[in-house]
């Protein structure tokens, strides 16, 4: 067979046997015990390239993505505006297609950017270090978790309400299997009290979302306080980067981790994935950061280099002792966020989050002129928030989504409370004049 | 890669001048300015410094670093364990088609069937190639399949009944990553040791086959490139003595079509799609490692998962015996269009002869390099063979400087010191994706290689001569960490 991924040709083959003294290809796999090797052919079909394109593109054609739509949906991936060169400069195969940098002397440059990476994170965060990504945010949380819990030598984890429900149920998975007690906090208002009651000396970390997964902000200062004040860790999950342009840092205010969801910075939405998760801390935590982290350094001629640092966490050098078994990182989507980050720069960044939050403030106000629809909190809140629609959520969702309009995050599915209540995220993508019409036919609807 | 003599880049932030932007968000007429919308008690006073940068000098910067760095593209990388195979270029274009890259995983279900659709047949089509019954897709990486399904044994013992089996055996050959898994999912680890041929003996378990037995976690072929041929006694051990068995599906590439797993006897295989099936490694990851079991374990799966109604595909969440979610939303969905791509490209045939390519090149090479090389364990090879270092060296030199020497000849190193089992050991795996010009100028480099290591020792020791950078001091990075860039701590860049 001669195949174009397959650049041996049948004689080239034949040559190469020969030279092993084998007649047949078969001979190779002579160590299978036979009873294993006769079942394992695969009816499945050779297509050429033309005939993949076309099974994909029916495949993506019978989707109707976000993007294409007026959309108000985020709940934790958010749509924003992407500059051209991202994909252009990402798309490299120097750097798609090579591997985690083991050899440091041809890996200069994803390591400089796995740096840059790190030194933006904490500027972000306000954090002192940071590692150089992790899966995903939910899982950057569940690893934040792990290392207080290992930190403290403590079992007990307190969660406020109005975390992220992805993050909440993969922390929910690997706390089960460890033997950590998760408690719910309610949303902290202006009840310290309540809260210092709750904190134990079994408690090992406070988890609190800011902006939460309603878009509320909230102050950060006076908790950290309470729970250090119990020897506990306060764990700040961030899902969408932007908001610490406009956003006091968790840093500042004294979080011991901040750990989050990075995909607003220029990752597409995908159906999900791949994202990126982000891990800072502070500096005495160092050592227990899990995953890749790369550190500056000097070559055999005193010239800066970078290099994978720290290993002797990591499961290669350490196995069953090791301080996660994560052994890869996001590379290429911190890659595209350094990217984003140069090309929008501190003023970018912050009129793109700006441009959100006044959208977001617009939208609210007229919504909520609508008769019957209701704000469902009372705080001030992001770039996204929660109202009740009256009558029949899911039979106005798909009248508004047949004129193009995607409506938001049906809020019931979440916590029975909320029942009826829908989650608005307006990105600086959207137009007044979009958010105009969304609210005439929604009135329409009503 | 041009050799014209180039500056080195510098950092982002040393490039930054204030005023300098590369984007325009988009505006609106909105009267606020948004800022301002932000109670002032929580708004940010701690300066954000991003860099200030032009597209331009964003664009040079990028194009500088991708100058610095090497991937599949750029040459021979017979890193073991890794399986580097070329990534087609079509993958690339069709998980940037408008209907997958800008779906939104909250979105109705009514809107997603194509997506849904995808990922289900992707389930099937991992499920027929290892012979498994149900898979999920939801794990980011090997690690992360390997973790799931730890977590899926750890359910399945705890309904029977048994918790107080949580020994995990793992043989000495395995992935650290097998260790590290099953210590971080709370089981304890036993060590198993290969025999002399280099693999595991049914017999070896004899000790760690009690009552406390959870399962073993195995690679077939494991990282010495030696198929396990006594595979199907060991799984069967595992079973009779209540454990299950979990196969590690990073060296999956050297069997497609000539073996499955589920025909050895596993209960569980995760698959690494980046490895086996071709999607890129990024730098580091994105991967994915969807995890497949036999049908007795498919209830503990996680959710949600898809089925197929008459009224088209569907999210469920109702699966009571379920460990969970272990990932936002449902996993590397990109990845999965790629990685389902590339096996449609090749067809059953062609991922069997693409195992082949990779077998037959792998023992080519072997039987090259051990005249000047030594090979513990001199019999055919699978996908990768391990050598211990070079034959009669001149004295201190080690295999470190051989992968160093290795990358003035435009070739990304071996693995180095993996298997713990090899001393001195270089982990070779062409994979499929070579020529056989190729495979003969690396056999020439690495007699050349051999050579200067018995009469030009210093030529060693002072490699790589070619590179940007030389052997970068990785002893004083751990021990004084810089993990960020600070305007007065920087080493000059030259």
């Amino acid at each position: 067979m001669n195949h174009p991924y397959l650049p041996l040709t049948e004689q080239e083959r034949r040559a190469m046997l020969k030279k092993l003294g084998l007649d047949s290809a078969e001979q190779l796999f002579a160590a299978i015990p036979a009873e294993i090797r006769d079942k394992a052919r695969v009816e499945l079909p050779m297509h050429t390239e033309t005939e993949v394109k076309r099974i994909f593109t029916d495949w993506a054609e019978k989707n109707i993505p976000a993007s294409r739509m007026v959309s108000f949906l985020g709940a934790g991936a958010y749509e924003h505006a992407v500059p051209a060169a991202l994909r252009h400069l990402l798309g490299q195969s120097a750097f798609y297609t090579s591997y985690t940098p083991y050899q440091p002397e041809v890996s200069q440059g994803m390591l400089q950017a796995m740096f840059e990476f790190q030194t933006l994170i904490t500027d972000l965060t306000g954090m002192d270090v940071a590692n150089a990504s992790l899966y995903d945010g939910p899982t950057a949380l569940a690893e934040a978790v792990l290392l207080a819990c290992q930190h403290t030598r403590r079992s007990k984890v307190l969660l406020f309400s109005g975390l992220n429900p992805e993050a909440e149920k993969v922390l929910h998975t690997y706390t089960g299997n460890l033997g950590i007690e998760v408690k719910s906090l309610p949303y902290r208002e202006k009840r310290p009290d309540e809260t210092a009651e709750a904190l134990d000396n079994e408690t090992a970390a406070v988890v609190l979302q800011n902006p939460d997964f309603l878009g509320r902000i909230s102050a950060v200062e006076e908790l950290s306080a309470i729970v250090h004040h119990m020897n506990a860790m306060l764990i700040v999950y961030i899902n969408d980067p932007l908001s610490l342009a406009l956003l006091e840092p968790p840093g500042t205010h004294g979080a011991d981790l901040t750990v989050g969801e990075g995909q607003a910075l220029g990752i597409p939405l995908s159906f999900g994935g791949p994202y990126l998760g982000f891990f800072a801390a502070r500096k005495d935590l160092l050592r227990r950061l899990p995953g890749r982290v790369v550190g500056e350094t000097v070559d055999l001629d005193g010239k800066r280099s970078f290099v994978l640092t720290l290993q002797t966490r990591e499961q290669h050098i350490r196995r069953e002792r090791a301080t996660s078994n994560i052994c890869s990182n996001q590379a290429l989507c911190a890659l595209a966020a350094v990217i984003y980050l140069a090309l929008l720069g501190p003023e970018g960044l912050k009129e793109t989050a700006a441009a959100a939050v006044r959208n977001s403030r617009y939208l609210f106000k007229e919504l909520t002129r609508c008769p019957r629809v209701e704000p469902l909190i009372n705080q001030p809140f992001f770039h996204e928030f929660p109202v009740r629609v009256p009558g029949d959520l899911p039979a106005i969702t798909s009248r508004l989504q047949a004129k193009g309009f995607l409506p938001g995050f049906s809020l019931g599915d979440y916590r029975p409370e909320y029942s009826g209540g829908l989650l608005l995220y307006t990105s600086e993508l959207r137009t007044q004049e979009e958010m105009d019409r969304f609210c005439n036919t929604l009135e329409g609807l009503l | 890669m041009m050799t014209m003599k180039k500056k080195t880049p510098s950092l982002l932030f040393e490039e930054s001048r204030p005023g300098r932007r590369g984007f325009l968000p988009p505006t609106t007429n909105l009267p606020e300015t948004g800022e301002e919308l932000i109670p002032p008690g929580l708004r940010r006073r701690a300066p954000l410094r991003l860099p200030e940068l032009s597209e331009m000098e964003v664009s040079r910067h990028f194009t500088s670093l991708a100058e610095r760095n090497f991937g599949v593209d750029q040459g021979f990388y017979p890193l073991g364990s890794c399986t580097m195979k070329y990534n087609p270029k079509l993958l690339e274009d069709l998980a940037e088609l408008p209907g997958f890259k800008g779906l939104h995983p909250l979105q109705g279900e009514e809107t997603v069937q194509g997506a849904l659709a995808l990922c289900y047949y992707a389930e099937r089509v991992f499920a027929a190639l290892t012979g498994m019954d149900e898979y999920t897709l939801q794990p980011a990486a090997g690690a992360h399949g390997e973790q799931t399904g730890l977590f899926i044994i750890k359910a399945a013992l705890r309904e029977r009944g048994e918790k107080e089996r949580n020994v995990i055996l793992v043989p000495d050959t395995a992935h650290g990553t097998n260790p590290a898994s099953a210590t971080r999912t709370g089981f304890t680890v036993r060590t198993v040791p290969s025999s002399p041929e280099g693999i595991i003996e049914p017999a070896a378990l004899e000790p760690h086959l009690g009552p406390k037995l959870a399962g073993m976690m195995l690679t077939n072929p494991n990282t010495l490139g030696l198929f396990e041929d006594r595979i199907l006694e060991i799984t069967a051990l595992i079973h009779r003595h209540g454990g299950l068995v979990y196969y590690d599906g990073a060296n999956l590439n050297a069997i497609l079509g000539h073996a499955r797993p589920g025909d050895m006897g596993f209960d569980l295989v995760h698959l690494n799609l980046h490895k086996t099936f071709a999607t890129p490694h990024g730098g580091g990851g994105p991967g994915a490692g969807p995890l497949g079991v036999k049908a007795h374990l498919g209830k503990y799966l996680p959710v949600p998962r898809i089925i197929s109604t008459q009224d088209g595909y569907n999210w469920s969440y109702d699966f009571p015996s379920t460990i969970g979610k272990v990932k936002g939303f449902w996993g590397h969905f990109s990845v999965v269009v790629k990685a389902l791509a590339y096996i449609l490209s090749l067809g059953g045939e062609g991922l069997q002869q693409a195992a082949e390519d990779a077998v037959l090149a792998a023992n080519y090479l072997q039987k090259q390099l051990k005249e000047d090389f030594n090979l513990p364990y001199d019999r055919p090879c699978m996908h990768e063979f391990v050598l211990g270092g070079v034959k009669k060296p001149a004295s201190g030199i080690r295999s470190l400087d051989l992968a160093k020497r290795i990358l003035d000849y435009g070739i990304h190193p071996p693995t180095m010191y993996f298997p713990l089992v090899v001393a001195e050991a270089l982990m070779i795996e062409p994979t499929e994706s070579v020529t056989l010009e190729l495979l003969d100028y690396f056999g020439q480099v690495m007699q050349e290689i051999a050579g200067q290591a018995r009469e030009e020792s210093n030529k060693l020791k002072a490699a790589p001569h070619s590179t940007p950078v030389r052997r970068p001091d990785e002893a004083r990075a751990a021990r004084n960490p810089v993990l960020k860039w600070r305007a007065d701590s920087s080493v000059d860049p030259e």
